[in-house]
Parts: C-alpha cells; sequence; structure tokens
C-alpha cells in the first residue's frame, strides 16, 4: 500500500496562540478521499484531532478545507488526485475554533437578515407552478451550504466591507426565483449587502463542489436588477411619478 | 481559571434535540404555540443526516394517479410494515401527509411539477400508486433548507454542535438535559418543562451504512437512561442499493429513486433476477424483498467481482438522468469514475434505517416517561418491520409537528422539574473520566470490532448461532467500556465524541441483538433463515425498559385494528 504525507494545522486559538504543522504518514487505498485519511489519523493516531463532518458522501457541505491551498470538500478530494505530500488548512475566511474546524457561524447572522419566502396574496391552493419556472430557481437550491465560496471571495478574506457573500447571493437568487413569491430583495442586496464589493472574478463559481454558476446565474442578474432598480434614469422617473416604492 | 465543575444553566419551556426534518417541524409547532424553544443539535444547523434523503415524501396527493387516496397509503404502509406497526400512528400519517406537504410547498419548498403545474410524483418500491414528491434526488435537502429558514425566523434559539450526554429525569418526570457545547468547550445544563428526542437512529451501528456520522443512536440510548421503553429494537431496515466499489465509499447511499425512474437489477450473468423473485412488483417490490434477493444473489455466487449486483439506468438516457437523479451522477462520476449515463452502477445491500426505537402514545408523541417526546427516526410504532421509501420524511413532518404540538401543550401546564445538583456533577464526573485517564484505551478500534460484528452477525439473513457471536462479541466489549479515554479537552474533541458515541452504540446494539435472538420469525426486515417463517405467536412488539441497572424485556400485543380499518389492514397468509 502506498503511503502519503500529510501535514496539517493545529491550533485551538481560546486556549493559546501557538499554531503548528503536525505531518502524518497515512497509508492509502483504492478510491480514498482525504476525509478517509483524516479519518484515519483520528482512529489511529490522534483521537483529538478536530474536523468536521457528516455524510461523507458530498450532501452536507461540512468538510470544507483548503487541500494544497485550493478550497474543496474533504469527502470529495480523491488523494489520487494529489501528490505525495499533502498540506491541509482550515478554510480562511472564518476564525479557527480548533484545528480544521472554524466559526462558520456568521452565516447563520446573515441568513436572518434575508426575508424569507411570502407568496403572493390570494394564491389558489392547491398552488400551480410550471416546472420551467421552478427551474430557474432549482440550480440555487442544491446549494450544500459549505461556505467555499466565501472562503475564496477576496471581498470577504481580505477587506472588511458589508458583503454577505456568494453564498447568500445564491440564497437571495433562489428566493427571488421562486414563481410564487413576492418580495424584492435587490435593496437588501445593495445597501445592507454590499453586493458591489463584488468585482466578479469568479473565484466562488469555480470552487463550489455544486457546480452552481454563481457569478453569471446568481451575482451579475442580481447586480442588474440593482442598476435597474437604483440607477435607471427612466425607471427613477416613471417611479417618482407613479410614487410608488421598490 | 475555571474549575471542573463549571457548567452555565439555560431555561426553556420546550427542548428538542436534533434538528433534522422532525426536529426543525417540531420547533416551528412549539414556537407557534407560544413556546421558548431550544434546539440542541450535534451537527452544524443544516447538516443533519435528512439532507441525505433523496427519492421524495410520500403523500396521496392523487396528482398523477388520482385514484391515491389516504386508505391506499394506509394499507401500503400497515401491510408492508407486516402488520407490527401501530395502526394509529399509519392511520395519522397517510391522513396528514398532504396537509403537511402542501404546508412545507407554503414554506416555500419547490417541488417538481407535473405537466399542469401540480406537484409532480414517482412510483416508489411497495406504493401501490406514484405517490413520491420530490425535487429530483435532493429531496431531503430542500426539506431541511426549508425548515431551517422557518426555524432562522422565528423565535427558536438554536444550540449547534451541542452534544447532549444526559437526559435528567426525577420520578418518571423530564427535567432537562445535560452537555457540551463544543465550539465553546463547556458544559451546559438545560433546564425544561418538556423534552423532544428527534436525533435520529443507529446505521452507524453498523460497518457499511448509508448513515451520516451523527447516527450512533444517542437518543436512544439517552431516553433509555432516563427511564424511557424501547421497542422493535431488531428491526433494521436494509437499502437494497448501496455503493460497493472503491471500497472507501462502501454503503454511501443510491437512491431508490433510480428504480421509480426505471432502473433495472441485473446479476453478473446478466439475469433480471428480480423477475424471478418477485414477478409482479420486480424492482419496486418493499426494501425487505430486494435488499434480500440481492444479497441472495450474491452470497449464491452471481454477483459482481467487487460483491455487488448491477443497477442499469442507461436506457432512460442521458438528459433524462441528469435532470431527474443528478447526485447519482455526481456520486458515481466522483467516487467511482463511473458515467452511468453509459455504463451500470454495481450496487449491494447496506444499511439504512431503523425501524424500531423510543415507545412513544400515537396521540401525543410522548413516552412512558412524562413530558418526553420522540419523532423522527428516533421514535418507533410507525413502520413496523419494513419502511417503505419516501414515508421517512412523511413521518418528519407528521410526527414532528405532533411532537411540537403535544410538547408545548406539556410545558404550559407542567412546571420545571426541580432536582439535585449532584446530579450535574456525576454526569460531569463520567464525561471528564474519559479524558482525566492518561492509561485509557483508544475507543476506536473497539468501535470498529463491534461494528465489524454487527456488520457480520446481524445481517440481512440472521440466524441463531451468528446472533449469539454478535451478543458474545458485545458482552465481551462491554466491560472496556470503563477503560475507555482519550487526551484533550471539550472542544471538538472527536475522542471525547467516540468515547460518549460508543457507551451509546453499546447499549443499543445488545438491545437490539437480544431483541433479534428472541424473535423466532422472520417478518419484514428481520429474516431469520432458522426460522425463515412468519409467526402469528409474533404478531407483538418486544420491549425493553431499564429497571434498577437491569434491561428488562417484556412483550406487547399490537394494537388491534379498529372497525373502520380492519378491511384495509387485513392479514392475509
Amino acid at each position: 500500500m502506498q503511503e502519503v504525507k500529510i501535514r496539517i494545522r493545529r491550533s485551538e486559538p481560546a486556549v493559546s496562540n501557538e499554531v503548528r504543522y503536525q505531518e502524518f504518514t497515512v497509508p492509502v487505498g483504492e478510491g480514498m478521499v482525504v476525509l478517509d485519511a483524516v479519518h484515519y489519523i483520528q482512529n489511529n493516531i490522534d483521537p483529538t484531532l478536530s474536523v468536521r463532518w457528516n455524510c461523507k458522501a458530498a450532501r452536507c457541505g461540512s468538510c470544507s478545507a483548503e487541500i494544497d491551498g485550493m478550497p474543496k470538500l474533504m469527502c470529495k478530494t480523491r488523494m489520487d488526485t494529489l501528490g505525495k505530500e499533502i498540506t491541509i488548512n482550515p478554510i480562511k475566511a472564518y476564525p479557527v475554533v480548533k484545528d480544521l474546524v472554524t466559526d462558520v457561524s456568521h452565516n447563520y447572522e446573515i441568513a436572518k437578515k434575508i426575508p424569507p419566502f411570502t407568496p403572493k396574496e390570494g394564491l389558489k391552493e392547491p398552488w400551480t407552478m410550471m416546472q420551467i419556472d421552478v427551474t430557474r430557481s432549482k440550480e440555487f437550491r442544491t446549494c450544500i451550504e459549505c461556505f467555499l465560496c466565501q472562503d475564496v471571495c477576496h471581498v470577504i478574506r481580505e477587506h472588511q466591507s458589508n458583503y454577505f457573500g456568494p453564498k447568500h447571493v445564491v440564497k437571495i437568487a433562489a428566493l427571488d426565483l421562486h414563481p410564487l413569491d413576492s418580495i424584492d430583495r435587490s435593496e437588501l442586496l445593495h445597501h445592507d449587502g454590499g453586493l458591489g464589493y463584488c468585482d466578479i472574478t469568479k473565484c466562488c463559481q469555480n470552487v463550489c463542489p455544486e457546480e452552481i454558476r454563481i457569478t453569471d446565474n446568481a451575482i451579475i442578474p442580481e447586480k442588474e436588477r440593482i442598476v435597474d432598480h437604483a440607477y435607471d434614469p427612466i425607471g427613477l422617473l416613471i417611479k417618482k411619478v407613479k410614487r410608488r416604492k421598490w | 481559571m475555571s474549575g471542573k465543575y463549571d457548567y452555565t444553566t439555560l431555561k426553556t419551556d420546550v427542548l428538542i434535540i436534533g434538528a433534522g426534518g422532525a426536529g426543525l417541524r417540531a420547533a416551528i409547532a412549539a414556537t407557534e404555540a407560544g413556546c421558548s424553544v431550544i434546539v440542541a443539535s450535534k451537527s452544524l444547523l443544516g447538516k443533519a443526516h435528512t439532507v441525505m434523503a433523496e427519492g421524495g415524501i410520500a403523500a396521496s396527493l392523487g396528482n398523477v394517479d388520482p385514484q391515491d387516496n389516504w386508505q391506499v397509503h394506509f394499507r401500503d404502509t400497515y401491510v408492508e410494515g407486516v402488520f407490527l406497526g401501530n395502526w394509529r400512528m399509519v392511520e395519522l400519517l397517510a391522513k396528514e401527509a398532504p396537509d403537511r406537504v402542501y404546508e412545507l410547498e407554503r414554506y416555500g419548498a419547490l417541488f417538481d411539477r407535473t405537466p399542469e403545474g401540480k406537484i409532480m410524483q414517482r412510483p416508489f418500491g411497495a406504493h401501490t400508486y406514484r405517490r413520491l414528491c420530490y425535487v429530483g434526488d435532493k429531496t431531503g435537502l430542500e426539506l431541511i433548507r426549508t425548515l431551517q429558514d422557518k426555524v432562522a425566523h422565528s423565535e427558536a434559539k438554536i444550540l449547534d454542535e451541542f452534544v447532549v450526554t444526559k437526559i435528567v429525569s426525577v420520578n418518571g418526570k423530564v427535567a432537562g438535559a445535560f452537555g457540551i457545547s463544543m465550539r465553546e468547550g463547556t458544559f451546559k445544563l438545560i433546564e425544561c418543562k418538556s423534552l423532544i428526542v428527534a436525533s435520529g437512529g443507529l446505521g452507524r451501528l453498523f460497518k457499511v451504512t448509508s448513515n451520516s456520522w451523527e447516527g450512533t443512536g444517542d437518543g436512544l440510548a439517552l431516553s433509555y437512561r432516563a427511564g424511557a421503553v424501547l421497542m422493535d429494537m431488531e428491526m433494521v431496515q436494509f437499502h437494497p442499493t448501496g455503493m460497493v466499489w472503491p471500497p472507501a465509499v462502501r454503503g454511501i447511499l443510491v437512491t431508490e429513486g433510480v428504480r421509480g425512474e426505471g432502473g433495472m437489477l441485473y446479476n453478473k450473468d446478466g439475469e433480471r433476477f428480480m423477475l424471478r423473485y418477485s414477478p409482479k412488483k420486480k424492482e419496486l417490490d418493499a426494501r425487505d424483498v430486494v435488499a434480500r434477493s440481492i444479497y441472495r444473489e450474491i452470497i449464491e455466487g452471481r454477483g459482481t467481482e467487487h460483491g455487488g449486483v448491477y443497477l442499469d439506468i442507461r436506457h432512460r438516457g442521458a438528459k433524462y438522468i441528469m435532470e431527474k437523479l443528478p447526485s447519482m451522477y455526481m456520486q458515481y462520476k466522483e467516487f467511482a469514475e463511473i458515467d452511468i449515463t453509459k455504463e451500470k452502477m454495481e450496487v449491494a445491500p447496506t444499511v439504512h434505517y431503523h425501524m424500531g426505537g423510543i415507545r412513544v402514545n400515537p396521540e401525543t408523541q410522548m413516552t412512558n416517561v412524562e413530558g418526553l417526546f420522540a419523532a423522527g427516526e428516533a421514535a418507533s410504532g410507525l413502520h413496523g418491520a419494513n419502511r417503505l421509501g419516501g414515508n421517512s420524511l412523511t413521518d418528519l413532518l407528521v410526527f414532528g409537528k405532533l411532537a411540537g404540538v403535544s410538547a408545548s401543550a406539556y410545558a404550559k401546564q407542567g412546571k420545571q422539574i426541580k432536582f439535585d445538583e449532584s446530579v450535574v456533577k456525576e454526569e460531569i464526573d463520567r464525561v471528564m473520566s474519559f479524558v482525566e485517564n492518561p492509561g485509557a484505551t483508544n475507543p476506536y478500534p473497539l468501535i470498529d470490532t463491534l461494528r465489524e460484528s454487527m456488520s457480520k452477525y446481524v445481517g440481512i439473513l440472521r440466524n441463531d448461532s451468528d446472533l449469539n457471536k454478535a451478543y458474545d462479541a458485545i458482552k465481551s466489549l462491554k466491560p472496556k467500556l470503563k477503560d475507555i479515554g482519550v487526551r484533550g479537552s471539550l472542544r471538538f474533541n472527536p475522542g471525547l465524541l467516540a468515547c460518549l458515541e460508543f457507551t451509546n452504540l453499546i447499549q443499543s446494539a445488545e438491545l437490539l441483538v437480544r431483541g433479534a435472538i428472541e424473535r423466532k420469525e422472520s417478518r419484514g426486515a428481520h429474516f431469520r433463515s432458522d426460522f425463515p417463517n412468519r409467526s402469528h405467536d409474533f404478531r407483538k412488539n418486544i420491549l425493553f425498559k431499564l429497571n434498577e441497572g437491569r434491561d428488562e424485556m417484556s412483550f406487547a400485543a399490537v394494537p388491534e385494528l379498529p372497525d373502520h380499518l380492519k378491511d384495509l389492514g387485513k392479514e392475509e397468509d
């Protein structure tokens, strides 16, 4: 059986400022993924190595990490696609709790700010919707909340801004494209959500394990809606005449 | 500097353990009733095993097959549960399913549609009509996101990445729960007037399973130690189709939706063997039947080189497959380098679901412990000896809601039960013993031994000698419980968690195996090669209750059908 050397960043900031990289040697079997290697270490070498995981089937989005610098799901990254020496870091956009586990609770705070699905009034039950309309929203609903797109976003990584981040634009797109939703969330994205900070580098789209076209299908259309609402002079004029608040 | 016995106390009306479909639906019901609610969950919010549910949610909407109604859904569920289910729970499920599905749609879930724009329904094993409402093969994800959103915008407090280590009960009444906040690395006591256990099943007791890390039977063991009765523990469902190759992914679920969409099973000789085992229902017979048939093909030498059979959906064409089964396509592509639109899948049965669990009153979901409720996979009584695909998601919504409603009604009338602080100190001592024992034994190899014995001896075909081998293995592992331990703190310490889970797993394993030894017949998922027939004498539930430190086994007759359901649930030989 082949062996691979894995370096893992270890730290527990609540206890000490010490950060160290510990190296482990792990045997690699057929079809093994990085999460299997981490489990091997936990079971056989160091049971205190912390990692967040649930399904090991790329469905729950728990085991996000930076593998050789790339944000990936550990359960979906096969060892045979990597070299003989591997480095695993926790995702960098969020504070480390311990080892590979980060505190992603900020995302749940943002989620509370996004108005939930609010159906149009007076709909006849049971509701009728066409598959083609449902399909437009579906892409965004495959989001597994792994936060890899948040991790790779340089606005979140390197700047102090109010930008919600790609994951939350995806969520808003999912709600906005619900055929029976009645709320406009673009004002929220424009002001509180700081979508203007995104300069469409498409990094988020490149790392999405669900292959959601985050930039193309969520961010750009939402930016366009903001432009329509906030900056279109003719639109503004019409609104002023109609005195309708958007 | 903090001391060993430091902990903080939270107070709430209703405490819910588990943030899967049942826990979240219960939280919605309890907050709507005006109670304060805390949801404590071992995983991060939104990661619960419910996200793994693929095929759909069963409800007799009759959108595709107008003949469908609750009576047929009742009959399918009750009969395929092989007359071991509780008729009242089955009746509630069948009657309320459509309301819960439409309610979920009003909460914002987006189901696939029929050409007329109604909710689409697909066929599934042993459902007479096309009954499963679905979202591609990601129905569970949609369900949990929808409920998660609803809860996030409610008053319920989420306490995620929190491991409950003890349910506190005093004189048969629930008083609260104690546990570890993994993120903070601290102990917390939660005092509550009523408590709902919605913590899922015990699939991780087995080596080959589709279950995620949470399924360690925690809620069962915690409730049992708090005095609750466990029932039908021997009833473990094998899903017919799990991945086989490569070894690292063995057990990962291949949705029944593949067969629902027309997938066919072949042995290595190219024979469509289900025609032989079940000429009428074929691939879409009940899960126990299909799982046993696949298993037989494999042990009789007609399996593939990796010990599986073939599942073929290629005839549906690439476009259809990508649209209806996108996760399956991804899963095989990424993990096995197989393109299911061009190649056959290799599949074999995998442990999937536990029909047994905590015994509840069907009208309220309350256990024999006052103020302690259970819902979802943790509870028992609904599915009898075999669960139909799609009924689990329905179960979560129907009985999650019922548990939430009943627990809040109870909390409003009840008052906080007082208990002595020594209970907490004892529990801290127990937990800390796992991290304060320098020469302790690593729990992981012991867990492996347990899981291997369970998979080897308590499988699809059981017999007395094998079951006793499993029982012996459990008995020899039990004394080692006092020696296990790891280093480290309370903060995200997987080794500590393994110690706690091992304690819970052993508890469930022992009752499961004892029940399986006792049930000398074959019924549903419990198949005994030494007693291959169903026996009227065993149309009863096997119960366990802890009595002064000893496991007491007893039997309870399955409640007789009332007149209005007699014809629907008639037993045929």
